[in-house]
């Protein structure tokens, strides 16, 4: 304080700590370090559902398609099963079909959810496509996707033999995620 | 920026390939009867996240899982249940992402601290400068 | 040629920076105080010349000259001329360039202008901001070239997105811009006199112009986006909390406690490290929100063509300009005292608490909109929105309006509580009573907006208190300005308040013919017909409108279709009435062949932005204030020319 025009009292007594001038930096630290690190996580803009570890909620779909029943809770049951959740109008869901088709060659059973769906459409899709599946429930109001904490189509679920969700895949099944699904399958089998 | 980006945004949120042709959810643009179930519905509406959008509520979103989520919310109403019950059976869904309005939980207790927090510093700092500053003051 | 010569003298300025700041440098050590007299002509050549960069830019776009790449991706030659105008800065490089033009023509100016600030303290600041310019030219010349050429020229330009050219949104990112690369300004001179350890009221003086410009964009530039995604999205909402709006938020927020807190500095040399600190974070603010906007580590309804690379890029400048400056406010803070003192019940009370609440309101948006991101880092999604922003952040700022009511009021260093008290009295009955009667009358309307109804009007009141018994037109223009901001602020609080807690909405499927009530509206659907624009076409709602039997007003809701690229979007259609608006919105068509339709009326709820308007306006009032005494100062003291016509009026 060189200025002469300076009229601010001098009190020795009240020095500032020094440390509290650090503060800031401080903070900006933290920010910074938090910021990298947001840059180089991987990108991951899928909501996972929180309901895994938990039993299928009770539910009764009407058939989705005029060759396979629909489908209620009363199935999960004996056997791990896969739960497929798709539509006819997602492109993901056509491009994993040879993928489940490869699944039930294996032996897995697979149930499908048709989500806003409408019969003809499922069929052609169906026929398109193949259909991997023993039953297709229809689930126009997402009651059942909204119930189990899926976020999208595609996403297929790994219920075990008492009914309980096991893992859930988010995304299309590509060709190279088979093998974790079946093993996820044999993990909720034991 | 920000409104330059959000008018692409809007743009790719509407996009012309793989929409559903279902109509609407029966509730998804219709109001309950009861104003005051209306009302409770729209308040909780707001406060829950679009799962397939990307930072939008419910209640300002045209996507048709929003749709499906506010055929939900309202139905539930109607039906006598308490918002905050819809709002914690989302919760065991999907998370705490799915409520706008977080949970007082151990991760988020920083959040509710920090005013507190605030607050106590900013009375620290006041009082420090204004018992100094008494004294000048009588001196004055 | 325009693009090489456009290159040339951008390199030139970016050469004259370096000078700037080698020269400042050097001039600032013992032995080295006459390269000094070099800073100020350097800093004037180097605004002129990246001014003719820009300028060349600009051309080019005008004349859209297809052999430059960033005009090709850009522009098309049968765009309107606002469009060729905005496309200069409607792109990552142009935006760029801009934001160093804006921050050398800046720094020019200052090198012109500024006269009472100590020398070697403006050397530090004028050589601060040249190393802030650095980076940016750095960023331009050697990662985003404007200026360069296609091998071949474009037979066409790309195209703008047909969104884009909307003239509000057109000037709208240049706006907030103008706003946040005005604080680089504040910030220099925090820096400079940091440097120099001279914060006093010559620095606070020095800084306050450029803050208060800065703010006035920001507050436009908030303003007019608020309104624009009001009537875009389609939804009747006007704030998200979202991530991009609280990133514009946040340096408003900093430059507001900033502004305020300079008064006191300049006026009564008081809060001095809180000042210089407080110039460091309103610009840290800007470079933050600009990461967050650019790239998109954050969620955002608003994110789009982010560009995490040019995000790292801005980080490092973030790391660089901010960390260097808090370990230089670490170093030196605890040389700057505090400086005057004063009593509990003085204006300076009243302006501290005000900047420690607008500080907490800061802390919160922070740490809110960064939390979701902290929480994922250890694996667990959250959303942060409105249910938490809203009461948390009135925490502070309703303790904030009630100080900012009777602060204005109060003397400068210590005043007597008992002095004001009718002043103070008649609004604080009038928000009594006008909250008693809404808890009577209304007793639906939630906390938050009750307060707000009665806060706004009492605060309007007193906030024109100032006023009493002065002869209006001798009042000072920067007072004018400070009673018209803080009535402004009064007006937005208001409307938000009444928009919150009074809003109708009807959804409703109809058939061309039929009649909904909407509030005191009565609208009927009269037909939809399609109707082509230029680049879209829309099925077009005609609807009949009229206010408590009032004669019918037609308005016209789209849903509009693009081509190229395809999507839709909904045109709402508003009537504006002195006690609120009207939203009209077409949906989709059901499949009974009824349509869907949203309306939403929603009371007072426009005076949102015209308090908006009035901040912004309060902000220009001030401005101009300071500015005509600062040049009547100048005249006084001969350093102008024609003083005698000046001092005739």
């Amino acid at each position: 304080m060189s200025d002469p025009r300076d009229p601010a009292p001098k009190n020795p007594g009240t020095k500032k700590p020094g440390l509290a001038m650090w503060l800031p930096l401080g903070l900006f630290a933290a920010f910074f370090v938090l910021v990298i690190w947001g840059l180089v996580r991987p990108a991951n803009r899928e909501v996972e559902s929180a309901f895994i570890g938990k039993p299928l909620p009770a539910f009764d779909l009407p058939p989705a398609s005029d060759d396979r029943p629909g489908l209620n809770t009363t199935v999960f049951s004996g056997k791990p099963r896969l739960l497929n959740v798709f539509a006819s109008w997602c492109v993901p869901c056509a491009v994993e079909s040879p993928q489940l088709a490869a699944l039930a060659q294996q032996g897995v059973e697979i149930d499908g959810v048709a989500i806003r769906d409408r019969k003809d459409d499922v069929a052609r899709f169906l026929a398109q496509n193949g259909n991997p599946f023993a039953r297709i429930g229809k689930d126009d109001l997402s009651k059942v996707q909204l119930a189990i904490g899926s976020s999208g189509v595609p996403e297929t679920f790994v219920i075990d033999g008492k009914g309980v969700i096991r893992y859930q895949h988010i995304g299309d099944i590509r060709p190279e995620d088979v093998p974790l699904i079946l093993r996820k399958l044999a993990e909720a089998g034991s | 920026m920000r409104y330059l980006m959000l008018a692409l945004a809007l743009l790719l949120a509407t996009p012309v390939v793989a929409q559903d042709m279902l109509p609407p959810a029966p509730y998804a643009y219709k109001q309950l009867p009861d104003p005051a179930q209306e009302a409770k519905a729209q308040a909780l509406m707001e406060t829950l996240r679009c799962l397939k959008c990307q930072s939008q509520a419910i209640s300002d979103s045209d996507a048709p899982m929003a749709g499906d989520m506010r055929h939900q919310v309202r139905t539930r109403i109607a039906a006598g249940e308490d918002p905050e019950a819809i709002r914690q059976w989302l919760i065991e869904r999907y998370g705490d992402y799915v409520s706008y309005a977080p949970q007082v939980k151990p991760i988020t207790w920083p959040l509710f601290a920090a005013p507190l927090l605030f607050l106590a510093l900013a009375a620290l700092l006041l009082r420090k400068r204004f018992r100094r500053s008494t004294n000048s003051g009588d001196r004055a | 040629m325009i693009a090489e010569i456009g290159l040339a003298v951008l390199w030139m300025a970016a050469a004259l920076a370096a000078l700037q700041l080698i020269a400042g440098i050097i001039a600032l050590r013992p032995k080295g105080a006459q390269l000094g007299t070099l800073v100020r002509p350097v800093a004037v050549m180097q605004g002129v010349l990246v001014a003719l960069a820009f300028a060349a830019l600009v051309t080019l776009f005008l004349t859209t000259d297809l052999s430059v790449k960033l005009v090709a991706d850009n522009s098309h030659s049968a765009k309107p001329f606002i469009f060729k105008l905005a496309g200069t800065w409607g792109n990552h490089e142009g935006s760029m360039l801009m934001w160093v033009t804006i921050m050398a023509v800046a720094g020019g100016i200052v090198a012109l202008v500024e006269k009472r600030l100590r020398e070697d303290t403006l050397i530090a600041t004028l050589a601060g901001q040249a190393f802030v310019s650095l980076g940016f030219y750095a960023f331009l010349l050697l990662a985003s070239n404007p200026f360069e050429r296609l091998p071949e020229p474009a037979p066409e330009g790309a195209g703008l997105n047909p969104l884009l050219q909307d003239v509000g949104l057109a000037f709208h990112p240049p706006t907030l811009y103008v706003g946040y690369v005005g604080l680089s300004i504040a910030f220099s001179f925090a820096v400079g006199a940091l440097v120099t350890r001279d914060v006093g009221p010559a620095f606070a003086r020095a800084m306050r112009p450029w803050v208060l410009g800065a703010w006035i964009f920001l507050t436009l530039g908030i303003t007019a986006g608020s309104y624009w995604a009001y009537y875009t999205l389609g939804w009747g909402g006007w704030w998200f909390w979202d991530p991009v709006e609280n990133a514009s938020l946040m340096p408003w927020l900093a430059a507001t406690a900033l502004l305020h807190s300079c008064s006191v500095l300049a006026s009564r040399n008081a809060l001095r490290a809180w000042t210089v600190m407080l110039g460091v974070v309103a610009f840290s603010m800007s470079m933050v929100g600009t990461f967050l906007v650019r790239s998109g580590i954050l969620t955002s309804v608003h994110a789009f063509a982010v560009d995490p690379e040019r995000g790292s890029f801005i980080l490092a400048l973030l790391a660089i300009y901010i960390g260097g400056a808090l370990t230089l406010f670490g170093l030196r803070a605890s040389t700057v005292t505090e400086g005057a003192r004063f009593s509990f019940v003085s204006r300076e009370a009243a302006l501290v608490f005000n900047n420690v609440m607008l500080c907490g309101i800061l802390g919160i948006v922070l740490l809110g909109t960064l939390y979701p991101l902290l929480t994922e880092a250890m694996g667990v999604k959250v959303s942060v929105g409105p249910p938490y922003f809203n009461p948390v952040s009135a925490i502070f700022a309703i303790p904030m309006m009630l100080v900012m009511a009777v602060g204005p009021l109060l003397r400068w260093r210590q005043d007597k509580a008992g002095r004001i008290t009718w002043p103070v009295a008649i609004p604080a009955l009038i928000s009594a009573a006008v909250l008693l009667g809404i808890v009577l009358l209304a007793p639906r309307v939630s906390l938050l907006s009750a307060l707000g109804l009665a806060i706004a009007p009492g605060l309007a009141l007193a906030s024109m208190m100032p006023l009493r018994g002065r002869k209006l037109r001798r009042t000072p223009l920067a007072t004018w300005g400070m009673v018209v901001a803080h009535v402004g602020i009064a007006v937005a609080l208001f409307g938000m308040a009444s928009e919150s807690a009074f809003s109708t909405e009807k959804l409703a499927a109809m058939n061309p013919g039929d009649s909904q009530q909407v509030g005191p509206w009565r609208v009927t659907l009269q037909g939809i017909a399609p109707v082509a624009g230029q680049n879209w076409t829309a099925l077009d709602a005609t609807v009949a409108a009229s206010y408590d039997g009032g004669e019918p007003t037609m308005l016209h809701p789209q849903a509009r279709t693009f081509a190229n690229p395809p999507g839709n979007r909904t045109e709402s259609a508003l009537k504006t009435r002195w006690n609120g608006q009207l939203y009209t919105v077409l949906g989709e068509e059901g499949e009974d062949g009824r349509w869907q339709m949203r309306f939403w009326w929603k009371p007072f709820v426009p005076m949102i932005w015209y308090g908006g308007a009035l901040i912004a306006l309060g902000g220009l009032l001030a401005l101009l204030g300071r500015v005509s005494s600062e040049v009547r100062r100048l005249v006084a003291t001969g350093k102008i020319a024609y003083r005698r016509e000046r001092q005739g009026r």
